[in-house]
């Protein structure tokens, strides 16, 4: 295969209700996902990162733009998506929410089996793949848990049934959405691990979307930083993490609570909502770089407020969207 | 794993560690001692909280840390006498010198609010959402003193001052304000009728990073503003680490390690702290990269403890007698008491080994 497994190009995804603002969520982004690539997208909530995930698995529809899937565009109607919704799987991020309290482990896995007609179309009877799924997520022997329901299971146990339920479609890329904010700190890292080998023993493509910069230092190979609507940088893990370029990167590297050696940069509000996207740098308002001085500086702070930044080329390595000079440095 | 430390000392049995902060004594706002709560239940009694002791001075902040079902919002309930009627309280609770055990109904409405109050996580459950929340601020004050009924207003208004909110938002109403301007709401309300002790369950869990560095610094900044007693409780050991002086890491209803904070979340002696430690990672740590840090196993079902060290099942480092022995609290240096048979060498003297 040629070309990334996933490429997304000057997406925009817009909602708006009748006399109401139009909210851009997701205002312009071009992206690649080579296949089995774990990518991290992150950024504060109101960011779009989530719009993002749900569009790139065909839950909203694009307002401009294009998503491509081995090449293929993403198909507009729901018949032809069902197909590619078993190749690109979602884990949502709170499996107590996503399991059904009613329905035992062994149903909540082969009700997708089912949808896909996987077992009409396979040689493997049905409770073999519900099995196959269960052992890959780590629920060994998968047979002790078919009859138990979610209450019964501790929240690390639910999100690994989450992840068989996709797993059992066999997909190619896993879409994951705050896949351990809500469990407890020892499981978490159980959960990454699960990823990270799945990605080998599977080959499978991950897109995990987080607010958690340790969460993607722990598995992603690249990461991109989304501020309303746009990603402001992209790279590798170690180049965004280690050698931040963008102010936004490193406030949020800054105040994260591990990283006691950083003097915290505290941005001060919320970002603004999507029905208001700022002038010039989208940042600018809260950006520490124009509050400091170095923007005035580098002469740029014209620039800042009233000069829009181009969609970065995530093509190009380590990038940032800044008019700072020291945020181009190569 | 850190062996045995090379200062091993003598075992300490259930004796509070005293403050931090050298001369200086300040006057503790919260003393817990010996604290055991058991939930009777249909299939049976539950023991959520076996032998805790934790004092919270004022202008400190203190940190519980530990995962689901490990006793800590049990604990947190007890403080202020919440907690469910099925579960029975034994040990000592003070609130300011009060013993919250026997006070009167009126002395307990004197004490919540007043000497202590809670900031619950997921704010957006615990506002009402049909009410303004400048009048859900005020409530407590007025239930406290309805004379201040003229001057309510422009308190409610410094409170939203005094956590970073225009007066302005006493109008608004819990669905026009972003996550963390709720969790400041709360915050507000808790400072509402000037208590001495806060006790923050989960404070900042369903926040962002940006946000939550904005409510840890409104907190830690009251605390040092008004010398307030903060007990922090969350699962999140970096985030106590950041805010809290001193951390007291909990398991399977019991403290099985208490130190300085840098020191807990830097150099664990646990090996339950240590997993907690290292669950989120430093970032620039190429020891990390793909790496993920976790525990097998899950937290131990308290109806069905494990015998010996109830850590023992998941424990990376455990010997074969862990199964048996369960461990006293020995100090792994000065105000460290940990329980675990790796610290502190000198393992024989079991008398002072009643943790509870």
């Amino acid at each position: 295969m040629t070309g990334p497994l996933l490429r997304v190009r000057d997406l925009v995804v817009e909602f708006g209700a009748r006399g109401k603002p139009i909210a851009r969520a997701v205002d312009g982004v071009d992206l690649d996902i080579e296949a089995h690539e774990v990518v991290a997208v992150v950024g504060e909530s109101g960011s779009g990162k989530t719009t993002l995930a749900r569009t790139i698995l065909g839950l909203e529809r694009p307002t401009a733009g294009s998503i491509e899937f081995e090449g293929d565009p993403l198909p507009t109607t729901v018949r032809r998506l069902r197909p590619y919704r078993r190749r690109v799987q979602l884990v949502l991020q709170d499996p107590t929410g996503s399991l059904n309290p009613r329905q035992t482990v062994y149903e909540s896995v082969a009700e997708g089996l089912r949808i896909h007609r996987m077992v009409t179309k396979s040689e493997v009877p049905e409770n073999e793949q519900v099995a196959e799924a269960l052992s890959r997520a780590g629920l060994r022997p998968p047979e002790n848990f078919f009859l138990r329901y979610p209450h019964e299971l501790s929240g690390g146990q639910r999100q690994r049934v989450v992840i068989a339920g996709a797993l059992a479609l066999g997909p190619e890329m896993l879409v994951a959405d705050e896949p351990v904010s809500s469990l407890d700190a020892s499981i978490r890292g159980e959960i990454l691990a699960l990823l990270l080998r799945l990605r080998k023993e599977l080959g499978l493509t991950v897109l995990v979307i987080t607010h958690d910069l340790g969460l993607a230092w722990n598995i992603a190979d690249r990461i991109a930083v989304m501020y309303l609507g746009r990603l402001v940088e992209f790279g590798t893990a170690e180049q965004v993490l280690s050698e931040p370029r963008h102010p936004y990167t490193k406030a949020l590297l800054s105040v994260v609570p591990e990283m006691h050696h950083i003097q915290p940069v505290v941005l001060t509000g919320e970002p603004p909502d999507a029905t208001r996207i700022p002038s010039g740098c989208r940042f600018h308002p809260r950006c520490p770089a124009l509050q400091d001085g170095r923007a005035e500086a580098a002469a740029i702070s014209e620039a800042c407020r009233g000069k829009p930044l181009p969609v970065i080329d995530t093509s190009e390595g380590h990038v940032a969207a800044c008019w700072l000079p020291e945020s181009q440095a190569r | 794993m850190s062996g045995p430390t090379s200062d091993p000392t003598a075992p300490v049995a259930r004796q509070p560690v005293a403050s931090y902060e050298g001369e200086r004594t300040r006057r503790p706002l919260l003393e817990i001692e010996g604290l055991e709560v058991t939930y009777r239940t249909a299939g049976g009694e539950i023991p959520a909280v076996r032998g805790v002791d934790l004092t919270v001075n004022e202008g400190e902040s203190v940190g519980l840390a530990g995962e689901s079902g490990c006793g800590k919002s049990t604990l947190a309930s007890t403080i202020l006498r919440l907690q469910p009627s099925n579960a029975t309280v034994q040990g000592n609770i003070r609130v300011g010198g009060k013993d919250v055990r026997t006070l009167g109904w009126r002395g307990l409405r004197a004490l919540r609010w007043g000497e202590a109050s809670m900031v619950f996580q997921g704010a957006l459950h615990s506002l009402n959402p049909v009410q303004r929340v400048g009048d859900q601020i005020a409530e407590p004050i007025l239930i406290h003193d309805s004379a201040v009924a003229g001057t309510v207003q422009s308190r409610v208004g410094e409170l939203l001052e005094e956590v970073g909110l225009p007066t302005d938002r006493a109008r608004a109403f819990p669905h026009q304000l972003s996550g963390g301007q709720r969790q400041r709401v709360m915050i507000a309300m808790a400072l509402a009728c000037r208590p001495q002790l806060i006790v923050a369950d989960e404070p900042t869990t369903a926040l962002d990073v940006m946000v939550q560095a904005q409510v840890l610094d409104l907190l830690t900044g009251l605390v040092d503003e008004l010398s307030l007693g903060l007990l922090m409780i969350t699962h999140d050991l970096s985030v106590l680490s950041s805010t809290c002086s001193r951390i007291a890491v909990m398991y399977a209803g019991r403290v099985v390690e208490e130190g300085p904070a840098d020191e807990v979340f830097e150099h664990p002696q646990h090996p339950y702290s240590e997993a907690l430690s290292a669950a989120f990672p430093r970032i620039g740590d190429s020891a990390a990269r793909y790496a993920p840090a976790g525990l097998p196993g899950d937290p131990p079902d308290p109806q069905h403890l494990p015998s010996g060290c109830t850590f023992h099942p998941r424990c990376p480092v455990a010997l074969a007698n862990c199964s048996e022995y369960d461990p006293p609290v020995r100090l792994a240096g000065p105000h460290r008491p940990v329980a675990c048979v790796l610290v502190g060498e000198d393992g024989r003297d079991r008398s002072a080994a009643q943790g509870s």
